[in-house]
């Protein structure tokens, strides 16, 4: 399988503040990648490398690779960062739709992008919306304002809302922590089905859901990338000491 | 482990103090109001009449009524807002989402700031320079409101400001993720999720501004005028000023005494009108924009 992302030797500075400390790492195409690690190692600082979401903090240094497809995505014109973060998705810790109807949530990365077609618009909406398996709960409400619907239907709609752009990577930064267990089992079965046609990475702090949902797991500690490697391997035999002091619980 | 029961008496004890302080120093503070409401409605509403609202004052303002100067204050209110609410609102845009963290945006803030702590009476002496005789406006509805609306700015800027910030970063991050320019969310996500707040400011502002007299003692206020102002550019008579007058200049203060709470009572209603639907407004937009 072909490397969709990769970073080659990453440092990337708040400041004086040494955030990510040489990472490198090269995540296949088609995989749900899980990264962990305790708060402040660096976890959401490393997915946003991926959408240069970084650039907007003042003050921030990178160094090294980040390639997308091999190529370089900090090399780019600074008039492709819109196309870059077009193909690169984002779903957030708190669901946070706009202020908007529900079928205006969707449509708005169709609308910022300059794209009228109504009847088009529409197409996507509804397949989106199904993708994100939402469809069946909001087909008749489409109208409504999305602070209307639940916390996990929100962030579902906020997942509809990172698809209908056609993104082929999907970031997600603790995209369950702040639902109920029943909106997170269905975040999780969402996010098996997505990886047919996306790259994900997630990040989380529930080993249980890296376990299920992932393929790859990297596990990042004070900044450095301590053990990335198969999933199953490093919930089973980790080869390293402090992943499995992680991952059993035994930490700190 | 046994704990001593005099420390949860000592406990309890404390709690009870403080919250019966504090919930009697809030009541008293409620109370206060009333009491300050009741006694202008109790002295002003013995002389309210359709003709007091509706009518030119006469005998040296000690009959008749007060539509002059609602009206004054009605057209110094509203333009003032219109000078100062579009620009206090992109001002503290450009303060929360275009300025750099820095030197000069510390400034900015600061100027601002400051600008909130000048006395009103410095901005009718600064709008009397720079609007009635610089300018050339004369003393006018439109010095007038200009002045008034420097003196509601900083109010706007700041309320504004605040209300950017508390916009969680992710909606931003959220728009730009999907290709949003900075303008376009700006205008499509952060300011209607705003919006609530900003209005907040807009309150503020008219209570700030409909009430004060300095302000346009040199630049619009009139003694007393014989019609009603044509426009913009002619000199008006608003509801403080003319309580002020009628109150302490004059040979017959002592006749127009009622004339004036009636006046006071006026200006509180209108206060308190601008006030309920500003809210209103606030409550209906911040419904739309429901947070859970
Ligand atoms: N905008 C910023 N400016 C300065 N320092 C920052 C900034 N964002 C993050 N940091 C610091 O960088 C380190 C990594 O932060 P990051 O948010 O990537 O951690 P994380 O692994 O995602 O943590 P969590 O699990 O709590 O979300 C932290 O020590 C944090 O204090
Ligand atoms: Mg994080």
């Amino acid at each position: 399988m072909a490397n969709k992302l990769e970073t080659i030797d990453v440092n990337l500075h708040y400041g004086d503040f040494h955030a990510l400390k040489g990472i490198s790492l090269a995540i296949p195409d088609h995989s749900v990648t899980a990264l962990i690690g305790p708060s402040g190692c660096g976890k959401s600082t490393y997915l946003r490398l991926f959408n240069r979401m970084n650039d907007l903090i003042p003050n921030t240094k990178i160094t090294g690779q980040v390639l997308m497809d091999g190529e370089d995505i900090y090399k780019i014109k600074s008039s492709k960062i819109d196309h870059l973060r077009r193909t690169v998705g984002m779903v957030f810790q708190k669901p946070n739709p706009f202020p908007k109807s529900i079928f205006e949530n969707v449509a708005y990365g169709l609308r910022v992008n300059g794209i009228s077609d109504n009847s088009f618009i529409e197409n996507q909406v509804e397949k989106t919306l199904r993708q994100a398996v939402l469809w069946e709960e909001v087909k008749d409400k489409l109208k409504k304002s999305a602070f209307e619907l639940s916390g996990g239907q929100q962030q579902r709609l906020c997942i509809a809302r990172a698809l209908a752009i056609e993104p082929t990577v999907i970031l997600m930064d603790e995209p369950a922590s702040a639902l109920d267990p029943i909106s997170t089992g269905k975040i999780e079965d969402l996010i098996f089905e997505l990886k047919n046609q996306y790259t994900i990475i997630i990040v989380t702090h529930n080993m249980q859901q890296a376990g299920r949902v992932s393929d790859y797991t990297g596990f990042f500690y004070l900044g450095n990338l301590i053990e990335f490697d198969k999933t199953k391997k490093i919930f089973t035999s980790p080869s390293k000491r402090e992943t499995e002091n992680y991952i059993t619980g035994r930490f700190g | 482990m046994e704990f001593p029961e005099s420390n949860e008496k000592r406990k309890k004890l404390g709690q009870a103090i403080m919250f019966g302080l504090s919930r009697g120093i809030s009541y008293g503070i409620v109370a206060l109001l009333f009491l300050i409401l009741f006694f202008i409605v109790k002295q002003g509403i013995g002389v309210i009449s359709w003709e007091f609202l509706t009518a030119m004052p006469t005998d040296g303002m000690t009959k008749g009524g007060i539509w002059p100067a609602i009206v004054g204050t009605v057209y110094l209110v509203l333009g003032s807002m219109l000078f100062a609410f579009p620009v206090g609102v992109m001002a503290g845009i450009y303060v929360n989402e275009y300025a750099v963290a820095g030197p000069v945006k510390r400034f900015v803030k600061m100027m601002t700031n400051n600008l909130a702590g000048v006395p009103s009476i410095i901005f009718g002496l600064f709008g009397m320079a720079l609007f009635v005789n610089q300018m050339g406006f004369g003393a006018s509805i439109l010095a007038g409101s200009l002045t008034l609306g420097l003196l509601a700015l900083p109010i706007v800027i700041r309320t504004t400001e605040e209300a950017l910030k508390s916009v969680d970063d992710t909606f931003r991050q959220a728009s730009y993720a999907l290709g949003g320019s900075k303008l376009y969310t700006i205008r499509k996500v952060v300011l209607p999720i705003a919006l609530p707040n900003i209005l907040t400011g807009l309150i503020l502002a008219v209570g700030r501004v409909s009430g004060e007299t300095a302000p346009i003692l040199f630049t619009v206020a009139a003694y007393f005028l014989p019609k009603l102002p044509s426009s913009i550019m002619d000199q008006a008579m608003a509801l403080p000023y003319h309580l002020y007058v009628i109150s302490t200049s004059g040979t017959q203060i002592e006749a127009s005494r009622p004339m004036a709470y009636g006046t006071a009572l006026v200006l509180v209603v209108i206060v308190l009108i601008v006030n309920i639907a500003a809210a209103l407004l606030r409550n209906y937009f911040g419904k739309k924009v429901k947070m859970n």
